[in-house]
């Protein structure tokens, strides 16, 4: 099944069974492998992407339901090469240890700010609760989302 | 100045752009993926395996022991666990056969056509089972391991108590949960077999893949990719995935990438062991205590894998910080037919802890001492001797996290305040836990591991640290290179870090045991030490300066620059060829261990911790919310402040996950809760807000004084949680995690004792 989509930014092309998961199509089909497995039943968060404005886990979605989606990656983020306000957070507050519930909690933080532009510690910890993480505490990430959204 | 200071991680932009590649994001030309078929029964043998005939096995390549070209174990330290299992099975998902495919769902679908006929066996479930030795599973007890460690005369002891108290303690199974599941790549070549994966460890797997291939040090290349967590869940088992991998590689002669799916993790690979945990205290009515006896059971699960170390660590760490003249710690690692546990951070340590500590909180409640002025009378301080012997020369911090712990906490005037207000349908505890962690391996480890490491200054007058330790998120990559700039006298941007390849690396030992930063850091400071006297000399001769500095990158006497860290180099790699200077571990003077009689300095030195949990208990639900954690922990000098109160912080919230989260659901030797949706680890909302204070007692023979930090945040969150509870419900549990299904059998069992107690007030 040919699906047209945008991802980052670029619209692309791809052609795959319409029950592929959008994990696989981004990871295989893309190269795009900044999103990650964790479980593979969206419980960790570790393979969440922005469709359309929402955080979904790309683990759960059927590539067939992409079609003229808008879809962003952690590899979205950056540009140019240099870290968006946010990755610059995460990197000074200790907010990344092993590295692999990132891209998936950059991605809840992107959109809990893009909607809420001055949450409460409560509310960011509300906004990451599908995302797990074993290595921070998450006190190091709360305290960069919580920076980002004063440095705006 | 580069120790101290918070600078940026070296792999952060990597981590933080998605740019980092962990094993599952790598693919290779012609790669094939790989299946483990696994035993579904506990105990017993293999009768038959059956191929489906309708399934074409042309297209897979199957491999099992008999095409292992070495011996059929996984090295470690009993070499005891086969690869594959032969003929006999000692648990279940103990690995039996590997699939490789083109892809991951034709191995799957090939791994559905492989029956497997049993002949079964009454298994070994529990440490009671075992231990009644009705049926013999390993040696002639099924004992894989014991210690005795006495010290002063525990009967004389019990005869000086004005009270003695006894308390049973029960400790979990917990899962590592890295997020990163278990994988690994082999690439076989001409006469070399390549691993790259997810480990903690590259000389272990080297080790076994040599062993288990017949090769020799340089034919058996192992490296660590980018590793999405450890937390000890990546100490022993990579060698064993590992393996596999490389075994359908070698048969097949192409690349085989083995990923494990969530599943198959958390009900193969080793968890933390599980214990029963018996204290007998001698106490005087003044809180002194006098005798102190203490039985250890450990589960070691089907085979003898690190059992034997960890009950080791638990069995020193048993007494807790506290001076006893009069000790018996008997312990024991017993062997079931359940999947073998392993590291996981704190290594015993736990475990022990959750066990003296609600001993110390019995002993309070009891005589109707203060639980803080308990710990006071007893701890242990500079001077005073442990269990095994040693005397505490330096860096003892357990006044100093005491005291900033309940100042900060302002835990006495909480307490006072909450016993007056607690009779609504939510409650409010707080409570206080004191512990202490042995850094480095326990005993004669490290003097035996000589653990090595190097520094290489390149001819672009950079410095790159050549070491087999592994970044597994802790930090390892940052602190090194800050280590080195600050002991050679260059930039932190101009250190930088080697990969993890046994080619090009050093055995530096594991990762493991709080030793990277305490132990190797040492190494590492000490080569880098090296390099620099070699610059100084070379520049000594060349502008007769003997009292040369290298201060900032630049070589500097009388006030005045030499020259620069790059042109010295420079001059130096052109006329002498490369420059590459290595150093080994060796124990400070005076430590030492002896293994007969288990007595001497089981560790170097010490980290120190205390910690004061707030909790909620709703009465209606019985759910325990902890609602603030304070700790103080001594770790000596911080190299990296920040990052240490990552660890702390990531610690103290797995501690927490093990008191009151974290349970694995058994049905014959089987996980049955072996996903992310019914094993269930604190999210977000789960965690507490913290307050961590770092308490630098340096330590003399550590880097620039610093000392452990990574499994000390384990230990003290669940009993603090569980002093709390108590002190909300008057609840005492002897058990974790403390669930809402336990605390309320708890409380009803109170309120029944109590009704019997006074049948009028009912």
């Amino acid at each position: 099944m040919k699906i047209n989509f945008e991802i980052n930014g670029v619209v692309r092309e791809i052609d795959a069974p319409p029950m592929k998961r959008l994990l696989d199509v981004l990871r295989e089909d893309l190269c795009l492998t900044g999103a990650k497995e964790g479980c593979g039943e969206g419980e960790c968060g570790a393979c969440s992407v922005i469709v359309d404005g929402e955080v979904i886990n790309s683990c759960l979605a059927p590539i067939c339901q992409l079609q003229g989606a808008n879809v962003l990656t952690v590899e979205g983020l950056s540009r140019d090469g240099r870290l968006d306000p946010l990755q610059q957070a995460f990197l000074e507050c200790g907010a990344a240890q092993c590295g692999i519930c990132t891209p998936g909690m950059l991605i809840s933080a992107r959109s809990l700010l893009d909607v809420n532009p001055r949450p409460t510690r409560e509310e960011i910890r509300a906004a990451i609760a599908g995302n797990l993480c074993r290595c921070t505490g998450y006190i190091k990430i709360i305290d960069a989302i919580e920076r980002t959204a004063t440095d705006l | 100045m580069a120790v101290g200071q918070n600078v940026l991680r070296k792999e952060g932009f990597e981590k933080l752009t998605g740019a980092a590649r962990y094993v599952d994001d790598i693919t290779l030309e012609g790669m094939l993926f790989g299946k483990t078929v696994r035993s579904r029964i506990p105990r017993g043998r293999i009768k038959a395996i059956n191929f489906d005939p309708d399934y074409d096995w042309s297209r897979v390549v199957i491999a099992d022991y008999r095409d292992i070209p070495g011996e059929n174990y996984v090295a470690l330290i009993e070499n005891d666990q086969p690869l594959l299992a032969e003929t006999e099975i000692r648990h279940c998902e103990e690995p039996i056969l590997l699939i490789a495919a083109e892809s991951k769902h034709e191995a799957e679908i090939a791994a559905r056509h492989v029956t497997i006929e049993y002949e079964e066996a009454r298994p070994l479930l529990t440490m009671e089972e075992a231990l009644s030795c009705e049926d013999i599973i390993y040696g002639s007890d099924n004992i894989f391991k014991s210690f005795l460690i006495a010290r002063g005369d525990v009967d004389e002891g019990f005869r000086q108590a004005d009270h003695i108290i006894t308390g049973e303690y029960r400790v979990p199974h917990q899962e590592q949960l890295y997020i990163e599941t278990q994988g690994m790549i082999a690439i076989p070549g001409e006469d070399s077999l390549t691993l790259m994966g997810s480990m903690q460890c590259p000389y272990y797997v080297h080790k076994s893949i040599k062993q288990l291939f017949n090769l020799s040090d340089e034919q058996a290349i192992v490296i660590q990719t980018t590793t999405g967590g450890g937390f000890g869940g990546k100490e022993e088992y990579p060698s064993v995935i590992a393996a596999h991998a490389a075994l359908l590689a070698h048969k097949a002669r192409r690349p085989v990438k083995m990923i494990y799916d969530r599943a198959e993790d958390i009900a193969a690979t080793p968890k933390r062991h599980p214990g029963i945990i018996r204290h007998r205290t001698g106490v005087r009515s003044d809180g002194r205590l006098v005798a102190n006896e203490i039985d250890i059971v450990f589960d070691g699960g089907a085979y003898a894998t690190l059992s034997s170390v960890v009950l080791s660590r638990g069995a020193i760490h048993s007494p807790g910080p506290y001076r006893c003249d009069n000790i018996r710690v008997t312990a024991r690692a017993v062997a079931t037919n359940t999947p073998p546990n392993g590291a996981f951070r704190g290594f015993g340590a736990p475990q022990v802890t959750f066990a003296y500590e609600m001993q110390m909180e019995k002993i309070a409640a009891e005589l109707g001492l203060d639980p803080l002025e308990l710990r006071r009378v007893n701890m242990l301080r500079e001077g005073d001797v442990t269990a095994t012997g040693q005397r505490l020369n330096w860096s003892v911090g357990s006044e100093d996290v005491l005291s900033a712990t309940v100042e900060n906490s302002g835990y006495v005037e909480k307490r006072r305040k909450i016993s007056q207000y607690n009779n609504g349908p939510k409650r409010r505890g707080i409570g206080l836990s004191f512990f202490f962690h042995g850094a480095g391996f326990t005993g004669s480890g490290e003097a035996k591991m000589k653990a090595e490491a190097g520094l290489e200054i390149t001819p672009e007058g950079r410095a790159r640290v050549l070491t087999g330790s592994t970044e597994i998120g802790q930090g390892t990559r940052t602190i090194f290179c800050q280590i080195v700039a600050e002991e050679l006298g260059v930039g932190y941007d101009d250190v930088e870090i080697e990969e993890p390849d046994t080619s090009r690396v050093p055995d530096s030992g594991p990762t493991v045991a709080s030793r990277t930063c305490m132990i190797v850091g040492r190494v590492v400071q000490f080569a880098a030490r090296e390099a620099k006297e070699i610059l100084l000399r070379f520049v000594a001769e060349r502008f007769g300066e003997a009292d040369a500095q290298l201060i900032d990158g630049w070589f500097i006497a009388g006030g005045k620059r030499l020259a620069s860290f790059g042109e010295i180099v420079r001059e130096y790699i052109k006329l002498y060829g490369e420059l590459r200077a290595f150093a080994r571990y060796a124990n400070p003077p005076g430590v030492e261990w002896d293994d007969d009689t288990y007595t001497g300095d089981a560790y170097p030195v010490f980290s120190y911790g205390a910690e004061v949990a707030e909790v909620e208990v709703d009465m209606d639900t019985y759910e325990v919310t902890t609602l603030k954690i304070i700790t103080a922990q001594d770790i000596g000098r911080a190299i990296h402040p920040l990052m240490a109160a990552g660890q702390i912080e990531g610690g103290t919230l797995q501690a927490v996950g093990y008191g009151l989260l974290e349970e694995l659901v058994w049905e014959r030797g089987r996980v049955v809760n072996n996903r992310l949706t019914n094993y269930i680890i604190p999210t977000s909302l789960d965690a507490p807000e913290m307050e961590t204070i770092i308490i630098e007692k340096e330590y003399p023979h550590g880097p620039f004084g610093a000392k452990g930090v990574g499994e000390l945040p384990m230990d003290g969150a669940a009993p603090a949680i569980a002093a709390a509870i108590f002190n909300a419900t008057g609840a005492f549990m002897h058990e974790i995690p403390i669930t809402p299904e336990r605390l309320m059998t708890a409380i009803e069992n109170m309120s029944a004792t109590r009704a019997i107690d006074n049948p009028d007030r009912q």
